[in-house]
């Protein structure tokens, strides 16, 4: 045996198999993920600005400390959380809405399903734009509405704190609830059909069935749905950066425009990797809590 | 196989979900409206819901007139599309191969702490992008992959990894390993029993995360802003550039430019629509 087959027999061990198969995407993740994760752990207790040649100076906890008292980013969860809070709950409460009516089968169901879940195809960018357009002052469709049924003079939205919020908020939750929609829908659509059946003979009420059947098939989907897209939306960048910039003032400043600021527009590397970390331990946290929420179900299916 | 509804309805049903798609819809049908209306039309006041349509804004995405001349020129919106459909085609082929043996792997030869790698898997995925793109910039300042084709398909096939792989991985579960033994003892190499006997059983599976990774990928637009150059750059990051400033924004050309984007991703939706409930659980619910 030669050595390139000895090698290769090394390769094709049985024994090797299951690192062998996972070793690709290990490396991949190691290089683009952990790599990176790793190194910005290092850099949060350093002093560096990405933008000078200075070499990074070691300094203990003095970012973390800098970001926790100095930077407004008590204010600016409070505002992602508020976004969080208004955006996730208005996606629940309309996901399962249309998910109640998409749950069974009518004539030109499978078209009609494509209109709804157009808004989650679209680029976070187009949906900023757009939204951008429909709250403008002048030209937008919610000023010209509120100007000639309402008040009868231009409507600006976005000029207040308040009015701010809310259209970053209406913007994501429009933009996201057909996910939450395909969620419970695949809730739905798992209750066993025998249930319904034995609740007919027993002439249940509509509202009894639901909270007796329904509910309690779905709920913890739903508990998945609200954990799935508080991840995501903690997170939220694209369409804050894009529809207000963050204003007026620091108004709708989430925790991801803030590490984008910081990073790319002051240059405070170090901080912004504190900054990232404080959002990385949330996340981490809410991951936890939704393979929690997904064993539970397994076991309780089981 | 489990039917995808819970009840027949009649069409008083499609009526009333007429009506709720027409309304959900209405801001992407502005949208539509926009990009077949000339310049003036656009921002009327009251706005036109009558107009003659016109192609202009579609012409305009790639041929420009600069100020003044009547020459037009390619404005090079073309590349951008290009890059876009070439950039998350490969990433997304990429993430699938890589992702299917890993999820293999995971699934029949599980590791010492496998559960373990599993969480850290769905961390990276769910942690929030802007921590990793600052060293990942910095990184590929110095080893010269800013703004390259590999570097960005590298980003968005890391990106889409943990999704192949849990995907994947709850479609190999669910698979009866009695067929894989029984292929075995007939002899057949385990080569022949991954591509002969698991993914064919696999398809959907495959067409799932295929569909969902494409959505996201596609959309993406931090690392597409600060990872690519003029040349490599995706659709979404050229957008945000053409409205640019804050006044003039030519909202007929965007909306143009938004249609264009959205018809590939549309057509291979409905195509897949099926599929599209296994992936929003990222393959962690079963049935």
């Amino acid at each position: 045996m030669n050595r390139s087959s000895g090698f290769l027999s090394w390769f094709m061990d049985p024994k090797r198999r299951g690192p062998m198969l996972i070793a690709p995407a290990i490396t991949v993740l190691l290089l683009v993920n952990i790599i990176p994760l790793m190194w910005s752990f290092g850099l949060s207790f350093f002093k560096y600005r990405a933008n000078t040649l200075k070499l990074p100076k070691f300094s203990w906890f003095y970012s973390y400390e800098k970001v926790l008292t100095k930077d407004n980013i008590w204010e600016t969860l409070q505002t992602t959380a508020i976004i969080v809070a208004g955006s996730v709950g208005l996606q629940m409460i309309f996901g399962f809405l249309l998910a109640l009516l998409f749950a069974s089968q009518f004539p030109l169901r499978k078209i009609l399903l494509m209109f709804v879940l157009a808004p989650m195809m679209l680029s976070n960018v187009a949906v900023a734009i757009y939204f951008k357009l429909f709250y403008e002052p002048e030209f937008g469709l919610l000023s010209q509405f509120v100007q000639s049924f309402i008040t009868g003079e231009m409507y600006v939205l976005l000029g207040t704190p308040a009015g701010a919020l809310i259209g970053v908020i209406f913007a994501d939750a429009w933009q996201w609830t057909p996910f939450v929609m395909l969620l419970v829908l695949a809730g739905l659509v798992s209750v066993p059909k025998h249930l319904y059946e034995a609740a007919e003979i027993d002439r249940m009420s509509w509202w009894r069935k639901f909270t007796t059947i329904t509910f309690p098939y779905v709920r913890s989907l739903l508990l998945l749905a609200v954990l799935f897209r508080t991840i995501e939306t903690v997170k939220i960048f694209d369409l804050v950066f894009i529809l207000t910039n963050g204003g007026p003032g620091t108004a709708t400043e989430t925790i991801g425009v803030l590490v984008y600021r910081t990073a790319f527009q002051f240059f405070r590397t170090s901080n912004s990797a504190a900054m990232g970390y404080i959002l990385l331990f949330a996340v981490i946290v809410l991951t936890s809590l939704y393979l929690y929420v997904i064993k539970q179900r397994e076991s309780e299916e089981i | 196989m489990k039917k995808k509804v819970i009840g027949q309805a009649g069409w008083l049903w499609t009526l009333l979900a007429s009506v709720v798609a027409f309304i959900y819809f209405f801001p992407v049908l502005f949208i539509i409206l926009t990009a077949f209306r000339s310049r003036s039309d656009t921002l009327a006041t009251p706005p036109k819901w009558f107009f003659t349509p016109t192609f202009d804004n579609f012409y305009h995405i790639f041929f420009r007139s600069m100020s003044n001349s009547t020459e037009y020129v390619a404005t090079g919106f073309h590349m951008y599309f290009f890059n876009s459909i070439y950039i998350s085609g490969i990433s997304v082929l990429l993430a699938l191969l890589i992702g299917t043996l890993a999820a293999y792997g995971f699934s029949r030869h599980p590791l010492r702490g496998n559960d373990t790698y599993m969480f850290i898997i769905l961390t990276t995925r769910m942690l929030p992008p802007i921590i990793v793109i600052v060293p990942i910039f910095l990184i590929f300042r110095i080893t010269g992959l800013a703004g390259t084709y590999t570097g960005i398909i590298l980003m968005y096939t890391a990106f889409n990894l943990p999704f192949s792989i849990w995907m994947m991985k709850s479609f190999f579960d669910e698979l009866n390993t009695e067929i894989e033994d029984a292929s075995r003892m007939d002899g057949a190499s385990e080569r022949s029993v991954f591509f002969g006997v698991c993914i064919p059983q696999v398809k959907a599976g495959l067409a799932a995360t295929s569909v969902f990774a494409l959505i996201l990928t596609w959309n993406e637009f931090l690392f597409s802003l600060l990872l690519t150059n003029k040349l490599t750059r995706t659709m979404p990051p050229a957008m945000a550039r053409t409205i640019g400033g804050e006044i003039n924004v030519d909202y007929g050309l965007l909306a143009a430019m938004i249609c264009l984007f959205i018809i590939p991703i549309f057509l291979i939706t409905y195509i897949l629509q099926n599929q599209l409930l296994r992936g929003v659980t990222f393959g962690t619910i079963k049935k």
